[in-house]
């Protein structure tokens, strides 16, 4: 590509790329502060549990190679062999349910909002505006909204004739983790609104146009013309919405606690892996980096087949 | 031909009321509860209690001052503070310097740094914790709010450079290739002529950095130990537990953690949605 590059003559002049490069000393003097902390604190630590995973270890202290025993440990010693697959179950029940609610609803939205309205962006802000609230306030806001005996929620059912209604959200293993999963979707629904919006407003208007000269009500062009142009859009709010979801932490805490309270009917994988590492035994760091090193291995591996996935449909589309 | 039209008038405004209502509607679901909120706060938790939806009758700050002196909230909040600002600096810092020249230039090794440091936008660096946990106490760093800085402006990097090279890209090359046949040096192009043009995203990467690090809760969790130096998340658990009864506190707590998040958000709208949306909008 740079190889019969002469001067800047024929080449469009308004980009900043192409100088000749400084000299390497002071390239590395621009680079290496991000390249340093990033490397040291982020990179090399992830890695570093992939090697450690392999090691038995006594508290804080390394000890010798043990091959692929935490692996075996995690997946047979009690509790975590029960509590390892029930919380992976949550986790893709999060997914499901998000899904289904959160970015269904983050659609709705951006649809409604894309034809240009009064208070458009009202409306954009205030459903955004959630999300700027830490996890754990929002869990713990929601918390004191669904307690039973004082919370507003099950107040208003009551006052409105709902009372049937009214419940222990939180403290019934059969309704808490879809009420987290609700107030989970509160908090994020204004991302994949603005995802979906920048989605909309990226599709050409002639195509709408056309669409609407052949004839088609607004519901077939959504459904035939904009849902599928949607799609890159759709496959990155879905990547994002599974890693989220399965590194989900804070507001569980604060709505179940560190067990997943009812019974670990809200326990996750998160929850678990701070469990294991931290309130674990002696070789608690070994079990933990294993489970580390699976959780990584699935997550990152989902995401690249689902982004993989997503590329294949947008091919076979158009 | 006038029936059609007026069924089709009929249709629309249908439509019209549906979405109205349901924007409204939905609105009334975000607002209620954080309305609530601070109508709560300045309530005693007495007539919360026999009515948790009210309006205040004489409206008291009490709860705000228990939340802040006995609560610790002004230890928290001055931790939360001193953390997170000086993450977000060092961050963008760092990231401003590498993303000038990854995205100026093109030498052996820059489309290979620039994907190594975009594929931390990737990485479920939490899972990281355990050998970070022993670098850090390696380090002596260990319940110290500098180890915690070193670790957030870290996790902050990927998302900035990203951001940052990106305009440093877009911008002309007249500017520079001028001050140079003046002979200025590299670094006196990028503080005087280079830095100053890219301030838009700087207040995005800043503005973007500056809300999870507020928020985060995990690694506080684990590389803090001391009470005094916890940050407002953490020390939220404890005040939850310590408050319980009090619920006018625990609302006045939640207000004094996302107090400066409002802030932020009412000076700053643009940019946070334009890092939301960073990679999709045209």
């Amino acid at each position: 590509m740079g190889g019969f590059r002469i001067g800047g003559k024929g080449r469009k002049r308004t980009r900043g790329v192409g100088h000749q490069a400084p000299h390497w000393s002071i390239i590395a003097l621009f680079i290496l502060p991000a390249f340093l902390l990033y490397t040291v604190f982020m990179v090399w630590p992830l890695f570093q549990s992939l090697y450690f995973s392999l090691f038995e270890f006594k508290g804080l202290a390394r000890g010798s190679f043990v091959g692929l025993r935490n692996f075996r440990e995690l997946l047979t010693r009690y509790p975590l062999n029960e509590q390892l697959p029930r919380a992976f179950l949550h986790n893709v029940y999060f997914f499901i349910g998000t899904m289904l609610v959160q970015n269904t609803m983050g659609l709705l939205l951006a649809r409604l909002l894309y034809a240009p309205r009064w208070g458009k962006r009202f409306f954009q802000v205030v459903y955004t505006m959630p999300y700027l609230i830490s996890a754990l306030v929002v869990g713990y806001l929601w918390s004191l909204m669904l307690n039973p005996l004082f919370g507003p929620i099950n107040y208003i059912l009551r006052a409105v004739g709902l009372g049937s209604w009214a419940r222990p959200w939180l403290g019934d293993p059969h309704t808490a983790l879809t009420a987290i999963i609700l107030v989970n979707a509160w908090q994020w629904v204004g991302f994949p609104m603005l995802l979906f919006s920048a989605g909309l407003t990226n599709i050409s208007d002639e195509i709408r146009e056309a669409a609407r000269i052949d004839g088609a009500t607004s519901w077939r062009l959504f459904f035939h013309i904009e849902l599928p142009l949607l799609l890159p859009v759709i496959g990155i709010v879905t990547v994002l919405t599974f890693i989220g979801n399965f590194n989900v932490f804070g507001i569980v805490w604060a709505m179940g606690g560190v067990n997943g309270e009812p019974a670990g009917s809200t326990d996750v994988l998160g929850l678990v892996f701070y469990r294991t590492a931290f309130r674990g035994g002696v070789d608690a760091f070994g079990l933990a980096s294993a489970l580390a090193v699976l959780m990584f291995i699935f997550i990152f591996g989902v995401s690249l087949f689902m982004l993989g996935r997503f590329r294949k449909w947008e091919e076979h589309l158009t | 031909m006038k029936g059609q039209r007026t069924g089709a008038l009929r249709r629309i405004s249908w439509t019209t009321l549906a979405t109205q209502v349901l924007l409204w509607g939905y609105a009334a679901i975000v607002l209620f509860p954080l309305l609530l909120v601070v109508s709560s706060a300045l309530r005693p938790t007495r007539e919360i209690f026999k009515n948790p939806v009210g309006l205040p009758k004489s409206p008291s700050f009490d709860s705000f001052v228990r939340a802040w002196e006995q609560a610790n909230f002004n230890v928290y909040f001055f931790n939360s503070l001193l953390i997170t600002v000086s993450s977000v600096l060092l961050a963008t810092a760092v990231a401003a310097l590498a993303s000038y020249m990854l995205g100026r230039y093109t030498f052996t090794g820059s489309r290979f740094l620039t994907a190594y440091f975009l594929a931390g936008l990737m990485l479920p660096f939490r899972l990281a914790i355990v050998p970070l946990f022993l670098l850090l106490n390696n380090m002596g760093l260990i319940d110290n709010r500098l180890g915690l800085i070193l670790v957030y402006a870290a996790t902050g990097i990927p998302f900035s450079i990203f951001v940052l090279s990106a305009f440093f890209r877009q911008l002309p090359r007249e500017l520079s290739e001028a001050a140079r046949i003046d002979g200025a040096g590299e670094f006196t192009i990028f503080g005087r002529i280079m830095l100053p043009l890219v301030r838009p995203a700087l207040a995005t990467v800043i503005v973007f950095q500056f809300v999870p690090l507020w928020n985060d809760f995990f690694f506080p969790l684990v590389l803090l130990r001391s009470t005094n130096k916890w940050t407002l998340p953490v020390g939220m658990t404890r005040f939850f537990g310590e408050f319980q009864t009090d619920w006018s506190t625990l609302f006045a707590g939640l207000i004094i953690t996302t107090l400066p998040l409002i802030l932020i958000f009412l000076l700053a709208t643009k940019q946070i949605i334009a890092g939301l949306t960073a990679g999709i909008e045209k």
